[in-house]
């Protein structure tokens, strides 16, 4: 589904990361570990961008969660499916939001525990909500792949394990950037470990030891 | 190319920011000999007087006929800002192709009167003309600010957006939400100088408040002259008071009702047809054999006598009112700014000083110059002083807001009056004085052209006469001239901003 071999991926001009071996195969739940600036986004991006470009049913949850602050709930969680039809139908549940479209959200939002939230404006909310939408949007999406960097990080720990069970019932193929190492064991099938610009282990989950784990976060 | 980029700040920062200034004052100072500076009139004082005594007692005897004036110059105002926004909305997002934004930057090079001259020549003195004189050039500066904020934005949402998301959508569901405001607060803004605009529109006979003005100052009639700038400093004073946002439907469907009430003379079937394939085209080529090079020839000996007989010294004309008024401007503003801020003037002078730089920047700069040139004459004065003290006002408005907090913010031993302003107040604002000063230059150049209608032999003066005598094909090249003088005048302004102040500052003052 996506490989990457030998490639250097860089952030901007600076080469981030270099020598990358990587693949994401159907079916897999790959979570990427690593101290914060070690390359994780780096090759999230990446693997998005490559996958957006060949396998266009891919859901993402960017870093920033990429909402418009400006607009509804409603609004930032139909922009998932802004593919699915064309300018004149989306311009006009702009304007009016069509039933339709209404009823097909309010499930998604309950689902992320944002019930109540489809009228109310992204910058209106807390950070922990805005990440529910972000969240949200990537299950309005739906689809088969999804990408996400920290898509929990701004929600307590209950709850981080209970949407990312959600996450992981919705979506066949997974690829993730996590700091909660037990999160992270909870999900992935597979556990790669980034660190000082090269990828560190790539194995199934049962394989890495805590030991590796720490050594990842070692100064 | 890459070469000289390294070269450029080493090379101006030998003038330094001092230098700059002395490099334009003695430029100015140089140009003085040339320029016409002459009391027209013998006695001007007697003149002035009898205009004070008549503002001193506004006459609102016509104020029916006034109030209705008011209506015509607000609907003009309305209908040409909301087409010049829509067309600069759609416009907008594509500014970054070379091709759109030369056509931006040439439709807003020409001044809405020019517009206005040329325009009549098409549609007659009617509500088209006057709302497309207002829209070509705000259709230009509208995609250039629109273009600037939506790149501002944010860019993540859209790059959140599906992959097979087609543009139209990403664009008003990713980019346009993030701008929307900044777009709200800058039409609001637009607005006010489209009230202004629409008032000078009046100057070429559009019934606007412009051609009420026009006509009193005719008769004489000072008092009525006093009522019409009152009735226009209440409009534009009021804008922010009547102008909500749900009732601007309404305001847009008055204001076309009205544009539609408006008896226009007819015109002849055909004009614009005629226009664009008669008029425009340079006589020598219109009657000729386009495959004979003795045509050619002709067009050339043409074009030589109008750009050695009209062009140039009319574009001499217009940069030596330009520099002048540009240096008088830097005066005004460095005078002014101090005189509304408290610790300098004291309370009663700051609210003094704000109430006169309001009027004289609230006051379009071809008003002033008429105003002026009914008091001094024809001359190049009357136009120096009133671009200098319109852009001057305009300079020290908006240093006093960049430097709001300046003064609140200094130690508690600080001096006080002139001594502050010496010591504390003008070493920290001089460089975006300077860069504002370098802002206005382009606007001041426009607007040293355009003054030419008023009988000053700037390029304005020649494009004018051509009109007048039904030769449109010269007014073209004349106005050409005009465009590409500003655009020049604007690549050395921003050449030279850039190696005094990095960094963007107030837009409004290269909008205004």
């Amino acid at each position: 589904m996506l490989t990457f071999t030998g490639e250097a991926l860089s952030y901007g001009r600076t080469t981030v990361l270099s020598d990358v071996d990587f693949t994401l195969r159907a079916g897999e739940r790959v979570v990427l570990l690593g101290r914060s600036g070690a390359g994780k986004s780096t090759l999230l991006n990446a693997g998005y961008a490559r996958l957006a470009r060949t396998f266009p049913d891919v859901a993402l949850v960017p870093q920033e969660h990429g909402l418009v602050p400006q607009l509804s709930v409603f609004h930032n969680v139909y922009m998932g499916r802004l593919d699915a039809h064309g300018a004149g139908y989306n311009l006009a549940n702009l304007i009016w939001p069509f039933p339709a479209e209404r009823r097909a959200i309010d499930p998604v939002l309950e689902t992320v525990g944002l019930d109540g939230f489809a009228r109310r404006t992204v910058e209106t909310l807390s950070g922990g909500q805005k990440q529910r939408t972000a969240l949200a949007r990537a299950i309005h999406r739906g689809g088969r792949v999804l990408i996400g960097d920290e898509p929990v990080s701004a929600v307590d720990e209950r709850q981080a394990g209970v949407l990312i069970d959600e996450l992981g019932r919705r979506f066949g193929t997974i690829l993730l950037a996590l700091h909660d190492v037990a999160l992270a064991r909870r999900i992935a099938t597979r556990l790669v470990g980034i660190r000082a610009g090269r990828i560190f282990f790539d194995r199934a989950t049962a394989d890495v030891p805590d030991d590796d784990i720490h050594d990842l976060y070692r100064a | 190319m890459t070469s000289t980029e390294p070269e450029r700040p080493h090379r101006l920062g030998r003038f330094g920011r001092v230098g700059t200034a002395l490099v334009f004052v003695g430029l100015a100072a140089m140009l003085l000999p040339f320029a016409d500076l002459g009391l027209g009139r013998h006695d001007p004082w007697a003149e002035l007087g009898r205009m004070a005594t008549g503002f001193l007692s506004p006459d609102f005897t016509s104020i029916e006929a006034l109030r209705w004036t008011a209506v015509l110059t607000a609907a003009f105002a309305i209908c040409g800002v909301a087409l010049g926004a829509s067309a600069g909305f759609v416009l907008a997002p594509f500014y970054r192709h070379g091709m759109v934004r030369n056509l931006c930057i040439a439709i807003r090079s020409i001044h809405e009167l020019f517009w206005a001259i040329l325009l009549v020549q098409v549609t007659g003195l009617s509500a088209t003309t006057g709302v497309l004189a207002i829209a070509i050039p705000y259709a230009g500066i509208f995609a250039k600010v629109f273009a600037e904020y939506l790149d501002e934005a944010d860019a993540r949402p859209a790059a959140a957006m599906p992959p097979r998301a087609d543009l139209i959508s990403v664009h008003f569901y990713a980019r346009l939400p993030l701008a929307w405001r900044e777009f709200q607060t800058y039409l609001l803004y637009r607005l006010e100088c489209g009230l202004r605009s629409s008032a000078v529109l009046g100057f070429v006979g559009l019934p606007t408040l412009g051609f009420s003005l026009d006509t009193f100052f005719r008769q004489g009639m000072y008092g009525a002259v006093a009522a019409v700038l009152i009735i226009y400093y209440v409009l534009i004073g009021t804008m922010r008071l009547w102008m909500h946002r749900p009732l601007v439907p309404f305001y847009l469907l008055a204001a076309i009702a009205v544009m539609a009430s408006i008896a226009s003379p007819p015109m002849a079937p055909g004009a614009l047809a005629r226009f664009l394939t008669h008029d425009i085209v340079p006589a020598p080529l219109r009657s000729g054999d386009l495959g004979d090079f003795a045509t050619w020839a002709r067009f050339g000996d043409w074009l030589a006598a109008l750009l050695a007989g009209q062009a140039l010294p009319g574009l001499a004309a217009t940069l030596v009112v330009a520099q002048l008024a540009l240096v008088v401007a830097g005066l005004v503003a460095l005078i002014g700014f101090p005189t509304t801020v408290r610790p300098v003037a004291g309370r009663l002078g700051a609210a003094f000083g704000h109430v006169a730089l309001v009027i004289t920047r609230s006051t379009p700069e071809y008003m002033l110059a008429y105003i002026a040139l009914q008091v001094f004459g024809p001359s190049m004065l009357p136009a120096v002083l009133a671009l200098g003290l319109h852009n001057g006002a305009i300079i020290a408005h908006l240093l006093g807001r960049q430097s709001a907090h300046l003064h609140e913010s200094l130690r508690p031993d600080a001096p006080r009056g002139i001594v502050l302003y010496a010591y504390e107040l003008l070493p920290r604002i001089y460089g975006s004085f300077l860069a504002l000063c370098l802002y206005r230059w382009e606007i001041i150049v426009r607007e040293s052209a355009i003054i030419g209608l008023l009988g000053i032999p700037t390029l304005g003066f020649h494009v004018d006469r051509a009109i007048q005598e039904i030769r449109v094909d010269r007014a073209i090249v004349l106005l050409i001239v005009t465009m590409l003088a500003t655009m020049a005048i604007d690549w050395v302004s921003r050449r030279t901003r850039a190696s005094i102040l990095p960094g963007r500052l107030g837009r409004n003052a290269a909008a205004e």
